[in-house]
């Protein structure tokens, strides 16, 4: 497997991706079966041509072929296997290479799994999947090549930045992307829909899988991104309204907006114009979130290997996609079918709000992320935005969002009465209120914010457990009657749940670090002691330690906690000598109640004779895992909704199977 | 429903979406307005162009030899673009990627007195990428060196 065997791959995938981007179409416009059926061929070709090559990468980083100038650039001999292996896609080129990757299997997933789709459809989803796809393998053949090769080969590589070689950032990008990538599959289902005039319920049902599995992933990929940003940083912080955070943020934001009203156009056949729009905006902002992170137009602490004659080529693409989708949508959006009104007071009319929140968010969050590159090109005035623009205009408009969250679940579809949801929400309101009072007078926290954020959190899971209880209609009849009732209840509704549920936990873990967090900072010398709340930590000692490919300072931090025995903690900083950097290591003591966070600084020479000092810094993080701990509850809301399709289609089988079974 | 009750409805409908689009509308400006921080060079704060009522960015270099630091981790060091040094002052700890004749990025306010009151620094994460608004602070004081990507010692430059 030499590096050209992948260059010589991704050529044949070019083609390949030109010929799934008209044949398929040409198919559908003559209604002719085969043409339509080439586009389920060459999305799988596209897979295992683009797998290829991505193994050929994967394999010159993993055996340090020196000749090839991207492991040059990133890898070096001693790094540990998993960082070669995760090194492939931490460079500029391996990342794009890893964005086509999963485009083409989301494309080969839906040529292969999805044959129960409209065959029409489904050849005009992989005929625009065919054109993204051309559009980015000829943007890494020609302007981002990960095959180049160097003459003559160095010795050793440059070796991948530190702070990437990290387990959780091993996984970050390609749940990041599979979210992207995803909503560009949901982005082509809308241009198919609309070339056809055809966005209705069958078309809502037809892409509920791939939106949730975006979303889900997407999540999950934020999530991981921010804990990583969390315990590899050294700041103690989960989230800092960065461009780069933002530009993740944004689609999900749209893509969770998108949920929602593919459920409403599924159920009730309403908001298909609207629909329409959102999956064009979700895969746009996918495409923006790619071109900020690559192209280092904003200043940004999280910019890796930026490039901005690239960036220029991404603008390019995110222009064309653009424009294409809404001239499309301009001509065809008309064509659709009027969708039906509906009462205010409705499970769609809460949606449609959530809706308009959701999109206020989103705005909110692109005004602040994009307006000092507006105003520098106008201007040139030089601005940052700062956190507390995004914590003013994202609150609000979130609580509101929060509040309204479990009313919408509980409402029933088509008309419901307003009294009648307070009324089965009694249980929760009261939930959410009691243990607000019982927090004001007891909590350690009770600031109004603090009450507030903590009722909320009660509030959406309260509302979650409250709905659970009441389809299983308590325990009357007893537990297996009971159970019974609950085995009854589809997936997509405890999806529905269990995602709000997780929603809340977000939102007490936020709260708790927002609201309670505490941090103290000194310059100590060995047994020098630092106090944190009613803890306490102590610096025993200072060691060196030599790891793989770093050689590091660590501390050994003792932290006494009232009623607690006394634990040790081991905060490093690493040096890197083949990248002549350093890196901090906080070293993170995790409990139910919330985090301890230490991290060693500096060494101070002091005046002659006396020790040498060390900066510590440490904080203390109230339910900071709840945050990552209810993201990850959230993607499960998203699988387990994702998987009543699958019982859908089992159920189906299984139901057309039985008559054919008693007829033998 | 009557016509006249479905156009009722419609107007409260546009009538709502606009309070509410207005709303989200002033929300955004208003924290706009408080939130915007402007960023500028050693040699714009020296000519006088920053308030001292306003937070801001000075971007550049750590000047080489520059960095002090006092117990409790004080640290005082000079940020220079080669033409221009702005004393700051800064308490905490320091990015990874902090070093004399790095590029830099400090943000909080000028006092009266001139000297930079910093209350965040921001490094980057790749110390090979400078930050951008360092980079270009540094080509508008004449002391952008691409081939190394590190300006020239102050005093040597002014090309």
């Amino acid at each position: 497997m030499t590096p050209e065997l992948g260059q010589f791959a991704l050529a044949l995938a070019l083609v390949v991706a030109l010929l799934q981007a008209v044949v398929p179409l040409l198919g559908a416009h003559r209604d002719d079966a085969r043409l339509m059926a080439f586009g389920d061929a060459a999305a799988q070709a596209q897979l295992a041509l683009i797998g290829t090559a991505f193994l050929t990468l994967m394999r010159a980083h993993v055996v340090s072929d020196f000749s090839v100038e991207n492991v040059v650039e990133n890898s070096h001999t001693l790094k540990p296997l998993l960082y070669k292996i995760t090194g492939v896609w931490g460079s500029h080129e391996g990342s794009m290479l890893l964005w086509v990757l999963i485009l083409a299997l989301f494309g080969g997933a839906l040529g292969t799994v999805a044959k129960g789709t409209d065959p029409m459809l489904r050849a005009r989803t992989l005929a625009v999947q065919g054109q993204i796809s051309t559009a980015f393998l000829a943007f890494i053949l020609f302007a981002a090549n990960p095959f180049t090769r160097i003459f003559p080969p160095p010795l050793e590589g440059n070796d991948l930045n530190p702070i990437l070689q990290d387990p959780g950032l091993a996984f970050h990008p390609p749940l990041l992307y599979l979210g992207y990538v995803g909503f560009s599959l949901v982005f082509a289902f809308a241009a198919a829909g609309l070339l056809a005039g055809r966005i209705d319920e069958a078309w809502a049902r037809a892409v509920r899988p791939w939106a949730l599995a975006a979303w889900s992933a997407l999540t999950l990929g934020i999530a991981l991104g921010s804990w990583w940003a969390y315990y590899e940083l050294g700041w103690g912080g989960f989230w800092f309204w960065d461009p780069v955070e933002n530009a993740s943020l944004m689609p999900w934001l749209a893509g969770t907006a998108l949920v929602h009203s593919i459920a409403v156009l599924a159920k009730r056949g309403a908001l298909a114009v609207w629909t329409a729009l959102l999956a064009i905006f979700a895969f746009a902002l996918s495409l923006i979130g790619t071109f900020l992170v690559r192209s280092g137009v904003l200043t940004s602490v999280h910019a890796f290997a930026s490039d901005p004659t690239r960036g220029l080529f991404i603008l390019g693409i995110i222009a064309l996609a653009l424009l294409g989708a809404f001239t499309l949508f301009a001509l065809r959006a008309r064509s659709l079918p009027p969708g039906r009104g509906f009462e205010p007071v409705s499970r769609e009319g809460f949606l449609l709000f959530n809706n308009l929140l959701l999109a206020a968010i989103t705005a909110t969050v692109f005004v602040g992320t994009l307006y000092p590159l507006g105003l520098e090109a106008f201007t040139g005035d030089k601005i940052s935005v700062g956190a507390p623009y995004f914590t003013r205009t994202f609150l609000p408009i979130a609580v509101l969002l929060l509040v309204l969250v479990p009313l919408g679940a509980a409402a029933s579809w088509k008309r419901s009465d307003a009294r009648d949801i307070l009324v089965s929400l009694g249980p929760a309101i009261g939930l959410a209120l009691a243990g607000a009072a019982l927090l004001a007078a007891f909590g350690p926290a009770h600031t109004a914010a603090a009450i507030a954020g903590f009722a909320m959190g009660g509030w959406l899971i309260g509302a979650s457990a409250l709905e659970l209880w009441r389809r299983a209609r308590g325990f009357s009849g007893g537990m297996g009657a009971s159970l019974g009732r609950l085995g009854a209840v589809p997936l997509a509704t405890y999806g529905m749940l269990i995602a709000h549920a997780g929603l809340g936990v977000v939102a007490l873990g936020i709260t708790g670090v927002g609201t309670g967090r505490l941090e103290a900072i000194d310059a100590l010398a060995p047994r020098g002691t630092l106090a944190l709340g009613g803890a306490t930590l102590t610096l025993e000692d200072v060691v060196s330690v030599n790891g793989p490919n770093y050689q590091a300072t660590r501390g050994i931090v003792m932290l006494a906690r009232p009623g607690e025995a006394p634990q040790t903690l081991h905060p490093e900083r690493r040096f890197f000598p083949s990248q002549k950097r350093m890196t901090t290591e906080a070293a993170i003591r995790t409990g139910p109640g919330g985090d301890t966070y230490v991290v060693l600084g500096e060494a101070q020479a002091g005046k002659a004779g006396e020790p040498v000092r060390y900066a510590l810094r440490a904080y203390r993080n109230p339910l900071a895992p709840w945050i990552w701990l209810g993201a990850a509850i959230m993607t499960l809301g998203g699988l387990l909704s994702l998987a009543e399709r699958f019982a859908a289609v089992r159920r189906a089988r299984s139901a057309t199977a039985e008559p054919l079974a008693a007829k033998s | 429903m009557t016509r006249r009750q479905r156009l009722t409805r419609r107007f409260l409908l546009v009538l709502g979406g606009l309070v509410f689009l207005s709303g989200a509308v002033a929300l955004v400006l208003g924290a706009l307005k408080s939130n915007i921080v402007y960023f500028y060079g050693p040699s714009d704060l020296a000519a006088g162009a920053a308030a001292t009522s306003h937070r801001l960015r000075l971007g550049g270099l750590v000047a080489a030899g520059s960095v002090v630091r006092s117990p409790g981790e004080a640290v005082a060091f000079d940020v220079t673009d080669g033409k221009a040094h702005v004393p700051v002052h800064y308490k905490g700890v320091l990015p990874d990627l902090f070093r004399e004749g790095q590029g830099v990025v400090a943000e909080g306010r000028l006092g009266t007195d001139g000297v930079f009151q910093a209350d965040t620094i921001l490094a980057k994460h790749d110390e090979r990428y400078m930050p951008r608004d360092v980079a270009d602070a540094l080509k508008k004081a004449g002391q952008w060196r691409p081939e190394t990507s590190t300006p020239a010692p102050a005093g040597q430059g002014g090309s």
